[in-house]
């Protein structure tokens, strides 16, 4: 087997943030993206907040004939492979001719486009049904548009497990570098912000009903009650090692771990599955818990899933014994996106030395036990970081980053 | 130590009946299970055949809390699995409930579901805003799909990696592909595995109708898929839902289990070229079949049986046809090709599942299934389809492929675990 791949290429569209320095100084600053809906009227609903990624101009970054093909959240799919690719520098043309290949997370698949063509059928009929709806909102529709524009015939996938979505689809990237794929683009980007997707949204019965932006998503917090739903995610470019070397390529750092587990019970999961993840991820990395500097949480926002995820990580590393923190309370949550972003924030605080806060959120709910880094950022060197994610269900994921030597 | 996947437990529900030997009845004499679409009405639509189930989920042993949570592709699934468990002879209690996981393939989720739900809301598709207050709790498990992973999972007590593998009509392979991966690198000993889909609904014939990839012949249901046939003229919608216990061959053999076949090779490849298009030299079919020959240390000629995705469209059969040629050498103009589907349509996420079940049974049976409704062969597709009836044959090893919107072309080999050179 050879060794854990690396990360060359970061493409992001955020809420608080389109491109990867944008939402990076944003998440820094503690700017949010969350804001009132603008795609619809949601004066109906109980939640009328959302994070949407500003300024998105998808005629500038989308060749024209893929618009009336595309739901939303594939043209930022799109963006986000796209920069992804640019960031890396790789040519494709350059590596065996299957040599690079596509893994995408999908939840909810383009569904903006679809609640449009249902409309179409149910209020017009049949043959006003666009021709692209076979496959306009499809969970593979990222997977298939990028290997499209970006020429990539290696292996190509999207895994659904709800908003674990992200670590599983970068996971499974991994694996197929170790198996000998040269270069795999891969990660989430996600989001269903029509009326209908927030309708299904809302039954998860975990969104906020808070109005004021900075106090609907408060993970961690005594005050938590819920999330905000948002739209957007990350691809990033992960390489083999070698492959990589040859080509002199920048790395930001390499996946060294990866595992998920599930929880079977009907209610809340516990704590245990989620520690068995964490574990198994830092058994593959080769690492001990001390040598980890960072927790990016899942961040649920419910206080009963926030407890267990605290649970977990302090099961695994001891009470307070290393920073943990949630970017996302800037952004909402960005379904199968979320972790993908995520893991692209840890591989920026390698790069910067510098750990970005749980804005909006003052302190965590006492008896956490957890270091939740609050108030500012935290100057501090990191070389390896964890990253966590959970989905509806009982889905679990944890993805080692680190430091490439 | 290599580890090895053999498939232990086998559950199907097809059109034409519930569990696998009715679904072996039917494609073993050639029968076909497509009909006049009896869900709705379909007169509006142009094509309006399609090879239903007829699924009753009380009879099935589904609860009414499962029936009223459960969209009809998560019924086929539990269905499939609980047939396929008792099969396996697993007892789930003593296993390390760790170790074992699911990888369920499936393209369009609870799209029934949704679409019903939808038309409540939206007041019959009259509003773009929805009415919120009138939302079913379970609308979120609609939306996304992995609640159909979710319900596998809880019913095996997987406490290892689960996940919904939707990639479009080669889901159903891909999962098995995936389950693979997860065994053999040490993640999981057992991997519940296979695919669903129940897409015969209005937006479903709709868009399909869009692009005419679904056939019209209304007048002749039960004649209406013809693979290979020079008068195919679309494909046919089916459902269902297959799952296969995939299991870590120590495993397998340490319990004494029943062991079907191994799943020798898988290889999938994106063809870059088009959503729904495909290029008619079936260059990456060919590379993912060569992939999965080479992983499963098997010679083109070792194969036995090719089941085909034989979807009955022009392009299809042909992209395929040639695919085989490249990678096959030879031996494509030997060995006897045949698609099911031309008994029990085309299920997009399952029916790679489906078809993985119908090569155990072929190998088990030493049958191969034909294809059904084949008269007047494609000139452009000159092998050896197997027509109508179907064929006594020694059968050791297969080759299983697939292919689907969003370019993906899988291929999975079977092959016997005591073969020579492994």
């Amino acid at each position: 087997m050879s060794a854990a791949p690396v990360v060359t290429g970061i493409g992001v569209a955020a809420p608080n943030g389109l491109g990867t320095e944008e939402y990076w100084q944003a998440t820094l600053e503690g700017r949010g993206g969350i804001a009132p809906i603008s795609r619809f009227d949601p004066s109906g609903y109980p939640v009328r907040l959302a994070g949407e990624v500003p300024g998105f101009d998808a005629a500038a970054y989308i060749p024209s004939r893929l618009l009336p093909q595309t739901d939303h959240m594939t043209r930022l799919a799109l963006y986000a492979a796209d920069a992804a690719m640019r960031d890396s520098g790789a040519d494709t043309a350059q590596l065996p001719e299957y040599g690079a290949g596509v893994s995408s997370a999908s939840s909810m698949g383009g569904f903006e486009f679809g609640q449009r063509e249902l409309q179409n059928l149910w209020s017009k009929g049949g043959r006003f049904v666009s021709a692209y709806q076979s496959f306009a909102w499809f969970y593979a529709v990222n997977t298939g548009q990028i290997s499209i524009r970006h020429g990539l015939r290696g292996p190509g996938s999207a895994l659904v497990t709800d908003q674990a979505g992200g670590l599983d689809a970068v996971g499974n990237a991994r694996r197929q570098i170790r198996k000998g794929t040269a270069l795999m683009l891969a990660g989430g980007v996600d989001g269903a912000l029509c009326p209908l997707g927030l309708a299904g949204q809302l039954s998860s019965g975990r969104l906020s009903t808070e109005e004021r932006p900075d106090h609907a998503y408060l993970p961690f917090a005594t005050e938590a009650r819920g999330h905000v739903p948002g739209e957007g995610g990350a691809y990033l470019v992960l390489e083999d090692r070698d492959s990589a070397r040859r080509r002199g390529a920048r790395v930001y750092g390499e996946i060294a771990g990866y595992a998920a587990t599930f929880d079977p019970a009907q209610e809340t999961p516990g704590a245990d599955g989620l520690a068995h993840a964490i574990r198994r991820a830092l058994r593959e990395a080769g690492t001990d818990p001390q040598q980890v500097d960072a927790v990016f949480a899942d961040a649920a926002g419910v206080p009963e899933l926030d407890r267990t995820e605290a649970q977990a990580v302090t099961a695994v590393f001891g009470a307070r014994a290393v920073p943990v923190t949630a970017p996302k309370s800037l952004t909402g949550r960005l379904y199968a996106g979320g972790a993908a972003l995520d893991l692209a924030a840890a591989l920026l605080s390698i790069r910067d030395g510098v750990l970005p806060h749980t804005a909006n959120v003052a302190a965590p709910a006492p008896g956490l036990g957890i270091d939740l880094v609050v108030g500012s950022p935290r100057t501090v060197t990191v070389d390896c970081a964890l990253v966590l994610a959970r989905g509806h269900g009982g889905f679990n994921a944890a993805a080692v980053v680190r430091r490439a030597h | 130590m290599e580890r090895r996947v053999v498939i232990t437990g086998i559950g199907a529900v097809a059109p034409g009946g519930t569990g696998v030997k009715k679904y072996w009845d039917l494609i073993s004499t050639g029968r076909t299970a497509t009909r006049t679409i009896s869900l709705f009405d379909p007169s509006p639509y142009r094509s309006q055949v399609a090879a239903e189930c007829d699924f009753d989920p009380v009879e099935a042993g589904l609860s009414p809390q499962e029936i009223r949570r459960m969209d009809r592709a998560t019924r086929f699934a539990v269905t499939a699995a609980r047939e396929a468990l008792a099969d396996s002879g697993l007892d789930l209690a003593a296993e390390d409930a760790r170790e074992i996981g699911v990888a369920l393939g499936c393209a369009v989720g609870c799209t029934t579901s949704m679409e019903a739900e939808y038309t409540v809301l939206s007041d019959g598709g009259r509003h773009w805003l929805v009415d919120p207050g009138y939302v079913v709790p379970h609308l979120y498990d609609q939306f996304v799909p992995s609640s159909i992973a979710v319900e596998l999972a809880r019913l095996v007590g997987a406490q290892g990696p689960v996940a919904l593998v939707s990639d479009g009509c080669t889901s159903g392979l891909d999962a098995v592909g995936h389950a693979c991966d997860l065994i053999r690198e040490g993640s999981a000993d057992i991997v519940v595995s296979g695919g669903t889909d129940a897409p015969i609904s209005p937006i479903t014939l709709a868009c399909f109708d869009a692009i005419k990839a679904t056939t019209p012949r209304n007048d002749d249901p039960a004649r209406a898929s013809r693979p290979f046939d020079a008068t195919r003229n679309g494909l046919v919608l089916g459902e269902g839902a297959a799952v296969l216990v995939l299991e870590e061959l120590e495993h397998a053999r340490r319990r004494g289990a029943q062991i079907y076949a191994e799943v020798a090779g898988f290889g999938t490849r994106c063809n870059a070229y088009h959503m729904t298009g495909l290029r008619s030299d079936g260059t990456e079919m060919a590379e993912a079949v060569r992939l999965a020959l080479t992983e499963a240390r098997l010679d083109p000629a070792a194969i036995d049986y090719v089941n085909a995705h034989g979807s009955s469209t022009k392009q299809n059969d042909r992209h395929e046809t040639a695919a085989f040629k490249t990678a096959l050498g030879d031996h494509a103009y030997r060995v006897p090709v045949s698609s099911v589907k031309s008994m029990i349509g085309h299920s997009l996420g399952a029916i790679g599942a489906l078809e993985l079940v119908a090569c155990v049974l072929a190998m088990r049976y030493s049958l191969i299934p034909p294809t059904a409704n084949l008269h007047e062969p494609d000139p452009l597709c000159d092998l050896d389809y197997v027509p109508i009836t179907a064929r006594e044959a020694r059968v050791d090893s297969v080759l299983s492929v697939g292919s689907g919107f969003g370019g993906f072309q899988s291929a999975v080999v079977l092959a016997r675990p005591e073969r020579s050179g492994v």
